[in-house]
């Protein structure tokens, strides 16, 4: 059976059904990192005492990952430009380049991580670390899912193409929502853990 | 954004990108100096978020596409945002509680 509604538009929402579906899904992790920020708020208002960001953060990393990650955003707008012009080639290079920024942020991640268990900067060693690490972490998955459905979209899930442009250029719409997302809950998150 | 593009629309699409692109760097930057500048605490974290919500509604409104997409979408959004803020009020909420105790 046939899915309706992945390219034609629905009368009813003037949309077609993937971009509905995605935007639901996208405000479920609105909800979701939300109540980890509120989570947050209401640890730091509740201490004593919190620490400064620096004393367990690396700002300069951070930074590093904060301009990896807008980049990316631009090479996924151009990835899914480059298929609107029906130009797959250059669709290929920019999703490549897009994966490539989602792996350097997880290298730069490790490399944090690592100097923090190397120091014995655990999540059970106090509620600053802990809230980091939940939040950083659950943000991690969030990169490696969407690297995941890009590497997908760029590899196997290409063959589309071929057989239904418009559909396959929707997908690639769909996962630059939520790569965009991705960007988004990291541009409050290195502020917040980092700065303050 | 709307379901059918012409080039003309997506190359429009494409500098703002850039223009976007250039802003959040800028923006970036500021946020990371506004931190070196040492502010007081209340004034630090009001500017180091006034600075994220700009950016946040620079990729929300362009790399999104959010400034033009289908009425549809602002109110699945504005549902969540129904739920979200009364999240993120909680723990002020706690904070004005006026019981004391003895």
């Amino acid at each position: 059976m046939e899915i309706p509604y992945t390219v034609a538009v629905r009368p009813d929402t003037g949309l077609n059904n993937g971009k509905i579906a995605i935007w639901l899904f996208l405000a479920s992790e609105v909800m979701l990192f939300g109540s980890l920020f509120a989570s947050y708020i209401m640890l730091r208002v509740g201490a004593e005492t919190w620490p400064a960001g620096a004393t367990y953060l690396n700002i300069p990393l951070a930074t590093l990952n904060t301009v990896v990650l807008i980049s990316s955003s631009v090479t996924m707008v151009l990835a899914w430009a480059s298929l609107v012009k029906g130009s797959f080639g250059r669709f290929r290079v920019f999703m490549a380049i897009t994966i490539l920024c989602g792996l350097v942020f997880l290298v730069v991640k490790y490399f944090e991580y690592s100097a923090k268990f190397h120091h014995g900067y655990l999540p059970s060693t106090n509620t600053f670390l802990a809230i980091y690490f939940t939040l950083t972490g659950l943000h991690g998955l969030h990169v490696v899912g969407g690297m995941a459905v890009n590497a997908w979209l760029w590899g196997p899930g290409s063959a589309m193409w071929k057989v239904d442009p418009l559909h396959f250029t929707n997908r690639v719409e769909n996962a630059g929502l939520f790569w965009h997302l991705v960007d988004l809950v990291w541009i409050f998150l290195f502020p917040v853990l980092y700065l303050l | 954004m709307g379901d059918t593009h012409d080039h003309a629309d997506i190359d429009r699409h494409v500098r703002a990108a850039f223009l976007v692109f250039g802003s959040l760097l800028v923006l970036t930057g500021f946020t990371v100096a506004a931190y070196f500048l040492h502010l007081p605490t209340r004034l630090a974290i009001t500017l180091a978020l006034l600075i994220a919500t700009v950016k946040g509604s620079l990729v929300a409104g362009w790399f999104m596409h959010l400034v033009s997409e289908k009425r549809i979408i602002y109110w699945m959004l504005a549902l969540a945002a129904a739920f979200f803020v009364p999240l993120l009020l909680i723990p002020t909420f706690g904070a004005l509680d006026a019981v004391s105790v003895r």
